[in-house]
This record gives structure tokens, sequence and C-alpha cells, in this order.
């Protein structure tokens, strides 16, 4: 299938939550609102005509100060069967930075949506194991954010600070024989 | 039951193996939860070769981003830059030309037996044969030193670039690969009469991690991972890039999912992929190696010591990057490991806006639990070889 014509099979379904179609370089992204999103995630996974068995990647964007919403998730669904792909994108705001965890269709989607949870800190409900992932547990703040410096911030990492610490005093031990 | 039996009292036990383990290919850190000898919880920590790629990526000029693509998968770092610029040239709405299409699809498939030898050989050893893994090496370091004859690097490499490859390859080059291509057949021969109908190394690898068609594909499993299973995804076929639609080759596919047929499947590629290599070689057309579009490729080096324009034209591509139409796109490849994409938003500036690295080896450490849990320890350490993850690429 084409991947407007399932940008359209969606449109069609749920009116009420999509919000733009989009098309570039012959890959269409759809928009949607982000309350639904477990409900389109099915539709899509058990449709036959759809059957997106395979889901590619999740991950997060920050548009800081040039969208209304500031993040998104971002679904990239592939059909093995069928060979068509689609990319769904959902609005999160920043005050409720909140998502439905699409883990009971996809496994896979597991680890996916906690690496977005530790870069972007947006929460998936549903998700049984949401911790942090490739960052310290104790880590403040998160790194893939435009407001997270680059450089990294100015107060070292407490775990860090612990082990110069006991480097330190590894240093002055005297050796007696 | 008899007496003894009734008053041992048995608990269950945690260990932490690695980071440090040697077993693990790298920094990959699992909590077991042991009963015994069965393990009954299995919990992966990745993350210590973190090195934020993603936001590098997204300070950089699509230019200067392509080394820290080299350190994504540190053992196939050609496979990586072929991904990144087949990637980039999608989002410019570029074409490489001919000829340095085929020397990519050349490089990539040498990359991949590179990575699929070293997998052979680690894999191996860490179920118990010491024998492959020092004549695995041999191969490598032959593929290695093409490399450096190729562009001067031996592991990170950057050879590709957008638009093309960096340089044009050498008669004597393509000799020495064709008398690789030719010697090689035999030499998985070789590996094969070791390993493959070894007694101990099947008794240690047929049903162990066994994972069903279905499954697979619903925890996003690629590569040998998903084909070990019988599933037939690569993305060469499904979506062909560079040269891969103009090159005959099959895609091995196991039956069982355990181990074993992952190491079939894997077998099969690197017979594949010399196969490519040696069509690469016959069909090699003649021309030029860079896309002819300065608006996003770099000009040649002679021109920028000869005349003005090309110099400003190279200033300004390499200070301020080429603007990027605006738009996004998700880009695939067929890397050893499974399938690598790039996701990149571009709102027009010369840096991606968002650069996003879908990384095979992080969805297969995400199914150690599946495979490990209810097995044997001494099968967590097949598993580990068997998903073949580089946690450079895992961590990004």
């Amino acid at each position: 299938m084409k991947p407007l014509e399932i940008a359209d099979k969606i449109t069609e379904k749920f009116p009420d939550e999509v919000l733009d179609v989009r098309e570039f370089r012959e890959q269409v992204s759809v928009t949607l609102k982000k309350d639904r999103i477990l409900e389109i995630c099915r539709y899509l996974h058990d449709d036959p005509d759809l059957c997106f068995d395979y889901l590619v990647d999740i991950c997060g964007a920050d548009y800081e100060g040039k969208k209304e919403k500031r993040f998104e998730v971002v679904y990239h669904l592939y059909s093995i069967e069928r060979c068509h792909a689609i990319r769904l994108k959902a609005e999160v705001t920043e005050t409720k930075p909140e998502i439905a965890s699409v883990t009971n269709i996809w496994a896979g989607a597991g680890w996916h949506e906690r690496e977005c949870y530790d870069m972007f800190g947006i929460a998936f409900s549903g998700n049984s194991d949401l911790r942090r992932i490739l960052m310290p547990e104790d880590w403040e703040g998160y790194p893939l954010r435009k407001d997270y410096p680059v450089e990294g911030t100015e107060r070292e990492w407490p775990g860090f600070e612990a082990v110069l610490d006991r480097a330190n005093r590894f240093k002055k031990f005297d050796w007696q024989g | 039951m008899n007496h003894a039996e009734k008053t041992f009292e048995t608990r269950e036990l945690s260990i932490s193996m690695g980071p440090q383990h040697p077993a693990t290919h790298g920094v990959l850190r699992l909590v077991l939860t042991l009963d015994g000898e069965t393990v009954v919880k299995c919990t992966p920590h990745v993350g210590y070769l973190h090195r934020g790629i993603e936001k590098l990526g997204e300070n950089r000029t699509y230019f200067a981003a392509l080394p820290l693509t080299d350190r994504l998968d540190y053992i196939s770092s050609m496979n990586n830059n072929v991904g990144y610029v087949n990637a980039v040239e999608k989002l410019f709405g570029i074409e490489a030309p001919e000829r340095a299409k085929f020397i990519r699809t050349m490089v990539a498939e040498m990359g991949r037996i590179s990575s699929h030898i070293i997998w052979l050989g680690t894999h191996v050893l860490d179920i118990g044969a010491t024998t492959p893994f020092l004549y695995a090496f041999r191969e490598r370091e032959r593929i290695i030193d093409l490399f450096e004859a190729l562009c001067g690097a031996r592991l990170t490499v950057s050879y590709p670039r957008v638009g093309g490859v960096r340089n044009d390859i050498s008669q004597e080059f393509l000799d020495e690969l064709y008398a690789f291509v030719l010697e090689f057949p035999d030499r998985m021969d070789d590996y094969e009469t070791l390993v493959t109908e070894n007694r101990i190394w099947k008794k240690r690898t047929v049903g162990i991690g066994v994972i069903s068609p279905e499954e697979a594909i619903n925890w996003g499993l690629t590569g040998g991972m998903l084909r070990g299973s019988g599933v037939n995804y690569d993305v060469r076929k499904h979506a062909p890039y560079d040269a891969y639609d103009r090159v005959e080759f099959d895609v091995p596919l196991g039956k069982n999912g355990d181990c074993y047929d992952r190491y079939l499947v894997r077998m099969g590629e690197m017979r594949q992929a010399n196969r490519i290599i040696k069509q690469c070689i016959e069909k090699l057309p003649a021309g030029p190696v860079m896309a002819d579009s300065p608006k996003f490729t770099l000009p040649p080096k002679e021109m920028i010591l000869k005349d003005m324009e090309h110099l400003i034209h190279q200033f300004v591509l390499i200070t301020k990057g080429p603007a990027a139409p605006e738009g996004e796109i998700y880009s695939a490849t067929e890397v050893p490991k499974g399938e690598l994409g790039f996701y990149f938003v571009s709102d027009g500036a010369g840096k991606p806006y968002r650069m996003r690295v879908r990384a095979p080896s992080f969805v297969h450490a995400s199914v150690l639990p599946r495979l490990c849990e209810g097995g044997f320890v001494a099968d967590v350490i097949a598993n580990i070889g068997t998903i073949d993850i580089v946690l450079g690429e895992c961590d990004r």
C-alpha cells in the first residue's frame, strides 16, 4: 500500500485524532493527538490490510520554542508482510509529558520507551519497567532536550565526585612494606 | 525424596555478570538471579559506553558528524558510514555516481565479512573452541589491511562520503581483493569443518535461545537474529540501496530460531557477501566517484588548491554546512548486526535538528531476558554470543 493511502485510512478511521499529514521524499508522517495513540497502534497492528507487525523505532524530539506542544514521540512502523512503512508522530506537552505505552502491542517497544524517558523525560504509562537506561539512575536533567547544554551541566554527576573522592583517598595510602 | 534432599534448603542467588566480563563482548552488565544452575531473572544494564552521539550529531554539520558514526559499531565502521551517507543523501536529494555505489557496496560487504568473522571467532571462543578464533583473525587482518590500502585507516575509516566515496580505488587494490575473494570460500570450508558438525558445538547451541518467527518480529529483531527464525526480511532486498539491486545474492534463512540456526545464517551471509564483492569487482563501472552537486558535496581537493571559486565554496560548506531542505527522513541499511536506521529532522539549517540512530544492538540486547530466563547459566554465554552486539552501537 502507498504511504499516503495508509494515512488516508488512518484519517478515515480516526478523523478527530489526525492533525497533519505530510509527505517528504516518498515518506509520510502522520501527526496525531496523543490520547488515543494506543488504539491507533492497535488498529495498525491488527488490521489485515495494514498489518504493521514490526515496530522499527520509537524516539522523542524536542521542539522547544518552535511548536506549541514541545515534544513529539515518533513511531516508525513497517510491515514485513506487506512491505510498507509509515511514521506516526504524537504531540506531547511540556507540562504533562506523558503518553500511553505500546509495549502490549510490540514487545520491542520497552527499551525504546525507556530511552525516550531517559533522554526527554517523557513518561510512558503502562511500561512496567520505566527506568533510566543509558544514563545513571540518579542523573539530573534530560540530555537530549534542547535546553540541555552539549558540554554538560556545570555540576558534576554526584557519582563521579564519589569516584574522584575515593581515588584521592587511595592516593594517600602509604605502603609500609 | 530421600533424607538428604529434605534437610537442604536452597535460596536464590543474585550475581552481577560484567561489565568487565570477557564473554560480554564489551561493557554489558547482566544481573542474574539464579536458582541453582537455572536463570530465574536476567536484567541487562547498558549505557557504560554512552557518548551522546545523537546530541553531538545535532551540533555538527552533516559532514562533520560522519566520523562519529565510525564509533557506533566500531568493528564494522564502513557499514555505519554507508548507512549514514545514504541517509544524508536521501535528505539532500542527491545521488552518488554508479562507480561510487558499486565501491560502497563492495566495501560494505568487506565490512560484513570482517564483522561476522569476529563474531564467529569470539562466539566459538566463549563456548570453548579456541582454534577458529586464531584463524578468524587472519582473515580479518587481510580485510583491514585492504582498508588501510584503500583509505589509510584500519578501523575508523570514514571512507564513504556524502555524494560518493573519498577517493577512487586502484587496480592493485582490486587485484588483491580479487585474490582474497577467490581464496575465501576455502577458508570458510575450513571453519565449517572445525565448527559446523562439531559435537560439543552442537550440544551447546542446538535448541538454545529459541525464538519463534512471530515473537522475533514482535521484539523488533533484525539481521541474523530475525533470519535465524526463518523470517525473510533483509533491507538489502526490501528497500535496496547503493548497488544491491544490481548484484545477485541469496538471503540465508534458518528454521528453528536457535543459536545454531543463527550461526548457520551468519556463515551463509559471509559466503553471500563474498559473492557480492566478486560481482562488484567484475561489474565495476568507470566514471567519477563523487556526485557533481556543488551545493551539497565538497569540491575536489586539487581544484581547491588551484581555483578561488572552489576554495570559497569549500569554506562555506565546511563552516556553515550544506543547507538541507526542510523535512524529515528515515533511512535504513543492513549492517552486519541488523537494521541500522538514521532518522533526520531538518529545519533547513546546516545541521540536523534531530538526529536519531536506530541501533540494532540496542534492540537485540533488550531481548536477552527473553532468551536467557528459564535456561542454564552456561547458556547465557551462548546467548550473548549469538545476539552479536557491539556496545558502542547499543549505547551510542
